[in-house]
């Protein structure tokens, strides 16, 4: 009898653990210079959160009762900085078995264990966008994150109300992996086009069978065959309800023209660009058709697509009225994306506020969770990063990371080693020399021993 | 018919000087040679101290004199600098520039031969002093880089090179080392599956293979100083090193593996660079002690273990320079060098300190690659190798104005920037 008590306790454990909301806090951040990003620069201001959202900025604040209060004087206070493109706290990164897989999620393949979230955080990173990689033409669905780091639960590090958003790809991955690799279309930049017209005017005779069904349904004496439910196509047919919004890889200037002009085909919207290395070429038509690129500060040459890049990239984006973002793509870069963003300054000349939205707002913007996070701002979600000097200085340190209130990276506090767990077969923990940190490409090396490769 | 012909000939006559003007349409600035005066400049010297209001006199590609109370001559021209800040070229002490232009296309890959023993290869020969990226890097300020062959035990010779000139040999900067891959008990990345027991295996493989080319190549130097021997292009190489004339730039990056290269460094009385070194903060102690000066990076880089600190990859190079290492900073990359001043600027910030940091990536790396008397400070009578910031050259706010490499005025454009100015604003824009 116990015994059964004691299973039911442990099912119900872990039941409620699944549901459980995930935890919010209060704190008074004091004294800092507060970088809102949206409104402005507020020197020798307060931040107050409760119950893991903004309540109040100003001067003077008081910290209610049982509300810790964290003292900032003397440092710089901004939003908590979010990664529009990012590959850590995942166990698998491309499906790369057919050049559209819309119907897989990175969501189901979160690693709650990854040091990188820590490593991340320790960087200042809240939020990152944990993509599906760039094998397939249309790949897979991805997820956002908020870096609860310390739970074991996947679910928790999921951010619950932001909105679901799937991985293209153009270009050189998809026609070598597809093209190259399995000898099956795409090979070139004209089949990644077919490919992808392909599967939405299959999406939308999908839509068309469930409507003639759904219609059908109801009428009195008729028994019609509902359609063969099909998860690839649903999801497909998502995107034309502009129910999802595509973050699609891209690098050239004609690549990213030619989505442009299939996704108003379609009529879809939701439309961001990623990578976007030639962007800047295509940068009024980024502006007026899509939700925006999201950018490397200064890589290019890796490959040959890249060849013919500029570090100006984000700035003549910025200019071109682009909502403009700049991502790590790497687990290494996600921990300093705040030195990324004040390259911009030297390339293009950008001003503070304008390089900080590149890793905040705009983001945010991009992921459709602005009216949550991305600025320092009355009623949005207490994500909060304090740096020991102007975060785009090159000797500001990440001084504590907090997310929903709550302190996820303490710089005064932490531990050396933060793993949450170690491998029980390794009797000697292994030394990684060159950490293979950009994973765009993972899961596809059996095709071409990628091993030595340093980027895709 | 005929007539067509001769109206398309004409024709052809006439758009002749029309395609030939198109191929000279606009200018190209090339670098510049003269006797240049920079003046009411703050300069760093970096080896004697700051002069906060002085001029640079540039002469025959040298420094011809530095100071406070400087007249310019006649026939210099004078470049007033109004404030702006002197600081010695910043030098990368590891890449493989000039040897790889684009990484995934293995037809643009110069830096790796074929055969694990190689030390003849020349890095010098490989560069191409038109790569794109030349210009993109040196106007970061980055005059002078390493340029590393890489793969296998002994891959090449490595050439110190400035970054203007025309040839390789215009480029040299006066050193040359031979890299050597020290065998490895760490795996490469998280993508090398092998056990524990494969790995020590292929160690222990490589260093008896190492050391028996080292016996050999004693043997050949022997031979070589009593007799003629034959062409045998290795063993004439590590012989120089045997024989202490050549430099061995050991590439060893795991705790223990250091521990060994320090011991066969001084049981082989090799003259020794290490480089990597990335777990250098673990035995800091053992390396100052055995005098074996470093070149480190990149500092934007991650902890070799899970279990270390986050930050252990920024703050190694000032924990083993507190111990007493000679330490240089690399980036260990192609053709993002020009992020040289901002891996020195994360190691000042994470313990190294501003001014080791410098010296980290100036005169250190001068004195490591015996080159001080030519680079590595603004002094007079080195090679006129500097550039000139509006603030501090390692944060990301600052523009670097002007770049002098062995006395040549360096255009401060590049594709990148060419880009920039064409499409900032495109015309036509949305529509035509």
């Amino acid at each position: 009898m116990k015994k059964i008590f004691f299973t039911i306790g442990l099912v119900l454990t872990g039941f409620t653990a699944m549901i459980a909301q995930t935890k919010k806090g209060s704190m008074l951040i004091k004294g800092g210079t507060v970088i809102t990003v949206t409104n402005g620069t507020l020197e020798n201001t307060d931040v107050l959160i409760q119950d893991g959202i903004i309540k109040q900025i100003g001067k003077g604040l008081s910290a209610p009762s049982g509300v810790k209060v964290v003292d900032a004087s003397g440092q710089f206070v901004m939003p908590g900085i979010i990664d529009a493109h990012s590959h850590i706290a995942l166990d698998a990164v491309n499906e790369a078995t057919s050049p559209v897989t819309a119907e897989v999620w990175t969501g189901d393949v979160i690693d709650p264990l990854d040091i990188g979230i820590y490593r991340a955080l320790a960087g200042g990173v809240t939020i990152s966008h944990a993509m599906h990689g760039s094998a397939n033409a249309i790949g897979g669905q991805n997820v956002t994150l908020k870096h609860r780091y310390g739970t074991m639960n996947p679910d928790d590090l999921k951010m619950q109300d932001a909105p679901r958003t799937i991985k293209f790809a153009l270009g050189e991955n998809p026609t070598r992996v597809h093209g190259r690799g399995n000898n099956i279309q795409p090979r070139s930049r004209m089949g990644v086009e077919a490919v992808i017209r392909n599967a939405f005017s299959e999406a939308l005779q999908y839509k068309d069978a469930w409507a003639k069904y759904n219609a059908e349904k109801g009428k009195k004496g008729a028994r019609p065959v509902p359609p063969k439910s099909d998860l690839r196509m649903q999801t497909l047919v998502d995107i034309l309800d502009g129910k999802i919004i595509i973050h699609c890889h891209s690098y050239r200037a004609d690549e990213i023209y030619m989505l442009i002009k299939v996704c108003q085909d379609f009529g879809i919207e939701k439309l961001v660009f990623q990578h976007t290395n030639e962007g800047f070429k295509v940068a009024p038509e980024l502006a007026k058709y899509t939700m925006g690129a999201s950018v490397f500060a200064d890589w290019w040459a890796y490959k040959f697509e890249v060849y013919y890049s500029t570090a100006y990239n984000a700035a003549i984006l910025m200019e071109n009225g682009v909502v403009t973002s700049i991502n790590s793509d790497s687990g290494e870069l996600i921990r300093h994306l705040y030195h990324e963003a004040g390259k911009t300054q030297r390339y293009g000349g950008l001003s503070d506020e304008q390089a900080l939205s590149l890793i905040t707002i705009n983001p945010a913007k991009q992921l459709g969770i602005a009216d949550k996070v991305g600025s320092i701002e009355v009623g949005k979600q207490g994500d909060i990063a304090i740096f020991s000097a102007h975060p785009l200085s090159v000797y500001a340190i990440p001084q504590m990371t907090i997310i929903d209130g709550v302190t996820y990276f303490d710089i005064k506090n932490d531990r050396d080693d933060m793993r949450l767990a170690v491998s029980p077969t390794e009797q000697v923990e292994p030394i990684f020399l060159s950490e293979h940190d950009h994973k765009c490409m993972q899961d596809t090396e059996w095709l071409f021993g990628l091993a030595e490769h340093s980027h895709e | 018919m005929n007539k067509m012909k001769k109206i398309l000939y004409s024709l052809l006559v006439a758009l002749c000087p029309l395609l030939a003007f198109g191929q000279i349409d606009g200018e190209t600035p090339k670098p510049q040679a003269g006797t240049f005066f920079l003046t009411n400049a703050k300069i760093v010297t970096v080896t004697k101290g700051t002069i906060a209001k002085g001029s640079v006199l540039i002469q025959d590609g040298k420094i011809a004199d530095v100071g406070a109370n400087l007249t310019a001559p006649s026939g210099a021209q004078v470049i007033d600098l109004n404030g702006l800040s002197i600081y010695p070229g910043l030098i990368d002490s590891g890449t493989s520039l000039g040897l790889v232009e684009v990484g995934s296309v293995p037809e643009t890959n110069d830096n790796v031969e074929i055969g694990t023993v190689s030390p003849q290869m020349q890095a010098l020969t490989a560069v191409n002093p038109n790569s794109v990226a030349i210009p993109v890097t040196r106007v970061s300020g980055v005059t002078t880089v390493i340029a590393n062959p890489a793969g296998g035990l002994f891959p090449g010779t490595a050439a110190l090179i400035n970054l203007v000139g025309y040839t390789p040999d215009q480029m040299y900067a006066g050193f040359k080392g031979i890299v050597m891959n020290f065998p490895s008990s760490a795996r490469r990345s998280n993508f090398d599956r092998r056990t524990d027991a494969q790995i020590k295996e292929a160690a222990d493989k490589a260093m008896k293979n190492i050391n028996d080319l080292m016996d050999k190549a004693k043997l050949y130097a022997d031979i070589d100083a009593a007799t003629d021997v034959r062409y045998y292009p290795e063993m004439a190489a590590l012989a120089e090193v045997v024989k202490g004339n050549t430099t061995l730039l050991i590439e060893v990056n795991a705790a223990a593996d250091i521990l060994e290269a320090i011991k066969w460094v001084q049981e082989r009385k090799v003259k020794a660079i290490f480089t990597g070194v990335l777990e250098g903060w673990r035995v800091a102690d053992k390396i100052a002690a055995a005098g074996i000066p470093v070149v480190t990076g990149p500092m934007l880089g991650m902890p070799t273990r899970g279990s270390d600190r986050y930050d252990k990859a920024y703050a190694n190079p000032g924990l083993m320079a507190k111990a007493g290492v000679k330490v240089a900073i690399r980036t260990s990359d192609t053709e993002n060098v020009r992020n040289l001043p901002f891996n020195a600027g994360f190691a000042a910030a994470y313990g190294m300190g501003k001014e080791e940091a410098l010296k980290a990536v100036t005169i250190n790396p001068a004195e490591i690659f015996g080159v001080a008397d030519k680079l590595g400070s603004i002094e007079k009578g080195k090679s006129a190798t500097l550039l000139v910031a509006d603030g501090d050259p390692f944060e990301t706010k600052t523009n670097i104005m002007h770049v002098f490499i062995d006395g040549y005025k360096i255009p401060m454009t590049n594709r990148q920037v060419r880009l920039y100015q064409e499409f900032l604003k495109r015309d036509p824009g949305l529509v035509k």
